[in-house]
């Protein structure tokens, strides 16, 4: 024993030597220490409050004292699915949601074919940074900035008027909303589809002329079913975000533009009814588990 | 396959959506020099007057102090918890390995408000009451991510030879990460740093439930918009926002080769 003692070599790391020879005869034990800090913090705080969240909807509130009663009830679903209020704001927020992500794929589409397949490398890699880069301003400033033209005195109806058009007062309305929706998240479609166009091969579309196919029906028959995963993994960011937002109907929207986010963010806040609160944001989750379900059955998560 | 009058629509198509995504933005900074109080096009004149009252609003100051406090302490946490996280995935197979990068992506990806009052209902019920600290928890938890995809990506591309030579050569755990595995990441984790400050700096959802009596800069520039005052100090401030979360992107574009900024700045 001692003459194995002897052989072994002077170690060079001071007090850190065991361990170093420790994590190279077991690599997990490495990863297991380092992932130990990210994955706590997000067990504790993130998944407890998440996990939280979905047991307090099945709570209620005391209607005097407001304060949590931790009693199991599905009294907030009942009044969710059974008053037409919420029917009423549900259908709202999914229908613009709907809306502004049809409304970003035909915007998207032509120009991430141009970016993808007309410009050169070097324009394509502008516009690229060009569509990023109003991801990263300001969300307020980009909504801000459509109070300022959609305004009364604003820029659309100082060129409209120029123009000799009639102003079009659209500021605090659903259309507003649509609009600025559209807006704020365009850059979200482009990417994806840019990527599933640009690894669109070529040979595919000199054999669908080949074949005698026109430029109209070789976009139908061969660009469109290629692109649509990009598609549907763009349409995923479009409508979940809207889906969940609450500042742009505040901020743009008119007197009956409430979304779901609205009335959870009243309920937080003046209210107070988090249990309701709670059981209200169930809805986008259950809108998106489905919307998930059917974008990774036409292969949008590839193409992500 | 196109034509010469399709790529002229391509064209003028494309050239339209620029338009569209920049033309709001730079309105906004003509509005900054708007002489008039009102928010009206054509702005009747130039003035810097907004800028000096914004610099002298307190509010504006304190809200500008608080965001910065938050952005700095909610990117160091994010660094050191999505380094480790990144190491801990690189060259390291488990199962449910997929299963974290998930979870950590989790908070980019479902709407904010729901991390919002997911968080706003932890702290009520464990007897937290809101601070800065309740919203540093909350940015870490978004920013982690960032700082994670970053330096995984760079790791991934980094060659295991040299620091397996680092290592022949005599060289210890330590000495290997100072002088071979750190200047290989460290533009990477430098703009991961700064992607995470840029989205914090920006992020009003999440803050709104986490945030209490206490106004960030973005907490500010929201109740300001929402009920119609000081909108000439808006017009500065948010021209400043602009130009705080643009630049660091732009930079940690340049650092890591353009990969950096496609984490989707969700919320």
């Amino acid at each position: 024993m001692s003459v194995k003692a002897a052989r072994r070599p002077p170690s060079k790391g001071g007090g850190a030597a065991p361990f170093q020879a420790l994590f190279w005869r077991l690599p997990w034990l490495r990863a297991v220490l380092l992932l130990v800090p990210p994955l706590g913090w997000f067990v504790f705080v993130y998944l407890a409050a998440l996990g939280l969240l979905l047991i307090t909807a099945f709570w209620t509130i005391d209607p005097f004292t407001t304060q949590v009663v931790e009693s199991w009830n599905l009294d907030n679903f009942r009044i969710i699915l059974t008053d037409p209020t919420y029917w009423t704001i549900i259908g709202r927020t999914v229908l613009i949601a709907g809306l502004v992500t049809l409304t970003d794929a035909v915007l998207a589409f032509p120009f991430a074919y141009f970016m993808a397949r007309v410009a050169s490398r070097r324009v394509q890699t502008i516009l690229f940074a060009a569509v990023l880069l109003p991801l990263w301003a300001s969300y307020l400033a980009r909504v801000y900035a459509w109070i300022l033209i959609l305004n009364h005195d604003g820029v659309l109806n100082w060129s409209l008027q120029k123009v000799g058009l009639p102003a079009a007062n659209i500021g605090y309305t659903n259309v507003a909303m649509w609009l600025v929706f559209s807006y704020i998240w365009l850059p979200f479609m482009v990417i994806p589809v840019y990527t599933a166009l640009e690894r669109l091969p070529e040979s595919l579309l000199e054999a669908a002329a080949d074949l005698g196919a026109r430029r109209w029906r070789t976009v139908r028959d061969v660009v469109l079913p290629l692109v649509l995963p990009g598609v549907v993994a763009g349409s995923i960011f479009t409508f979940s975000l809207t889906l969940g937002d609450y500042i742009t109907p505040i901020l743009i929207g008119g007197a009956s533009s409430n979304f779901i986010g609205n009335v959870v963010y009243a309920n937080i806040g003046i209210a107070n009814n988090v249990p309701f609160a709670a059981a209200l944001t169930m809805v986008p989750v259950a809108v998106m588990t489905v919307y998930l379900t059917v974008a990774q059955r036409l292969g949008a998560f590839e193409a992500l | 396959m196109e034509g010469p009058w399709t790529r002229l629509g391509l064209w003028a198509w494309s050239a339209l959506i620029l338009m569209f995504l920049f033309v709001p933005i730079l309105l906004i900074f003509f509005y900054a020099f708007n002489s008039s109080n009102i928010e009206s096009w054509p702005i009747p004149g130039l003035t810097l007057k907004w800028f000096t009252a914004t610099w002298n609003d307190d509010t504006v100051r304190t809200a500008l102090g608080l965001s910065l406090q938050v952005g700095l302490v909610a990117t160091a946490i994010a660094l050191a918890l999505g380094s480790c996280a990144a190491f801990a995935i690189h060259r390291t197979s488990f199962f449910g390995r997929e299963a974290v990068s998930l979870l950590f992506i989790l908070p980019l990806a479902l709407p904010g408000i729901i991390t919002g009052i997911a968080l706003n209902a932890f702290f009520s019920f464990s007897g937290v009451s809101l601070s800065i600290w309740t919203i540093v928890i909350g940015h870490t938890t978004f920013c982690i991510v960032v700082v994670y995809n970053n330096v995984l990506a760079r790791l991934r591309r980094t060659q295991g030879s040299l620091v397996e030579a680092a290592m022949d050569l005599g060289a210890n755990g330590f000495q290997t990460f100072r002088d071979i595995t750190l200047p290989l990441i460290s533009t990477s984790v430098v703009a991961g740093c700064m992607l995470a400050f840029a989205l914090s700096f920006d992020e009003v959802i999440v803050t709104t439930f986490t945030a209490g009596a206490q106004s960030t800069l973005p907490i500010w520039i929201f109740g300001q918009i929402r009920h119609g005052v000081l909108l000439p100090e808006v017009n500065v401030v948010v021209s400043f926002v602009i130009l705080v979360t643009i630049i660091p992107v732009v930079v940690a574009a340049r650092l890591t080769g353009g990969g950096a900024a496609r984490v989707p700045a969700a919320r």
